[in-house]
């Protein structure tokens, strides 16, 4: 199963009639070994309400004097369980359940804010891993959120509008905080695509690249000029917060150019396209033009 | 009814450790009913059909992160939140004692 698919187990920790209400303590560790461990946890009490069932797999969990028979979910009491023991039932009938396991990933991909963003797809083209792509609308949209690459929030860096977020960035207004005047204006949010697509990143890496096979020719020695390499990847990395595995990965200067005429063509043929729709349209009248 | 949602950030540590614990503390001593969830994130990334339910059918107050990316992250799930009745409480910015006065009915 694919990291991102799968449902998770519901689990409703039930404390009302017919049943012994958990000590406040014992409910948190409880409810946060249950959450530590990917489960989704309701608490239904009195003069509240909690989310409806909707067909996911479900268990309820409580200190029943009788435990009932409940349609659609799996029951079980937990009296004298401690935390260790209700995640253990809960694991079992997750297991029972076939859901969703905790799985180790962090979930690092774009979230757009269609507020701010204008279509413009500088992250799509900027993006080597394909992760954008557009829908039947021509509207950017995250088509491949696996293929991002953790950790690495470049592609917000080139968005002049800043709408790009990564929630679990460390830092705004990247992570969703506020946007303010000063963080459009910054120079990192000003990369031009162009300087990195082929431009100054690139260049700034060849040449460093072809300075220090230079001085290692004489050496043959492989393993330094790899060393040097990394060394000079990670001080542009620094600068952009970008994961040194990206930079290492990053595709030759020859497939960067294919894509951005690839992307190029893209933008033209979206463009002819609608100017055809406009000339296909009638002039506008007068009354249209607002005279 | 007011309903709450807490979201436990599981899956990385983006909200502080001590904010969210006090947090899910004081909410299991209060007596409210409440749905928790392990991460908005993960569930958004899987698009998972549960986010719609979170949040339909009357008020809700998420303790989450920030705002925009509650707001964006419901709606990249298929889930957008309703323009009203949704308020987001902080916790990456937020004290606990704040996030609890917060979720004190007005």
């Amino acid at each position: 199963m694919n990291k991102t698919e799968g449902k998770n187990l519901r689990v409703v920790l039930y404390e009302g009639p017919g049943s012994a209400p958990l000590p406040a303590e014992d409910r948190y560790r409880a409810i946060s070994a249950l959450l530590q461990n990917g489960f989704e946890v309701s608490r239904p009490a009195a003069g509240g309400s909690v989310a409806r069932a909707d067909g996911a797999p479900m268990l309820v969990l409580g200190r029943f004097e009788k435990a009932p028979s409940i349609e659609g979910a799996d029951v079980r009491d937990v009296t004298g369980l401690d935390a260790d023991g209700v995640l253990g039932a809960a694991r079992e009938i997750r297991e029972k359940a076939g859901a969703r396991k905790l799985e180790a990933w962090k979930p690092w991909f774009p979230v757009i804010d269609y507020d701010r963003c204008t279509n413009c797809m500088q992250c799509l083209t900027f993006c080597l891993f394909e992760v954008y792509g557009v829908d039947q609308n021509d509207k950017l949209t995250v088509q491949n959120q696996s293929n991002c690459k953790t950790d690495c929030p470049a592609c917000s860096r080139v968005c002049p509008e800043v709408a790009i977020l990564f929630p679990k960035y460390k830092k705004g207004p990247i992570n969703g905080d506020v946007v303010r005047q000063e963080d459009i204006q910054r120079e990192a949010m000003k990369i031009d695509i162009s300087a990195l697509l082929g431009g100054d990143l690139y260049n700034s890496l060849k040449t460093r690249s072809a300075e220090a096979r230079k001085r290692f020719s004489t050496e043959r020695d492989e393993s330094k000029a790899l060393l040097e390499r990394k060394r000079c990847l990670k001080e542009l990395g620094k600068d952009l917060d970008i994961p040194d595995e990206v930079l290492m990965s990053l595709p030759s200067a020859g497939d960067i150019q294919e894509r951005a005429e690839r992307a190029k063509a893209k933008m033209a043929s979206r463009l002819a396209r609608s100017q055809t729709v406009k000339d296909a349209k009638p002039p506008p009248t007068d009354k249209e033009w607002g005279i | 009814m007011t309903r709450i949602l807490y979201c436990n950030c599981s899956y990385a540590q983006a909200v502080p450790k001590e904010v969210k614990e006090e947090v899910l503390k004081r909410l299991c001593e209060s007596g409210a009913a409440f749905d928790a969830v392990a991460d908005l994130c993960d569930m958004s990334a899987r698009k998972d059909p549960a986010m719609k339910k979170l949040v339909e059918s009357g008020d809700v107050k998420i303790v989450a992160c920030y705002p925009r990316a509650v707001k964006w992250l419901f709606h990249a799930a298929g889930a957008p939140l309703p323009k009203e009745g949704v308020e987001i409480l902080n916790m990456r910015e937020q004290s606990a004692d704040a996030i609890m006065g917060g979720l004190q009915p007005k």
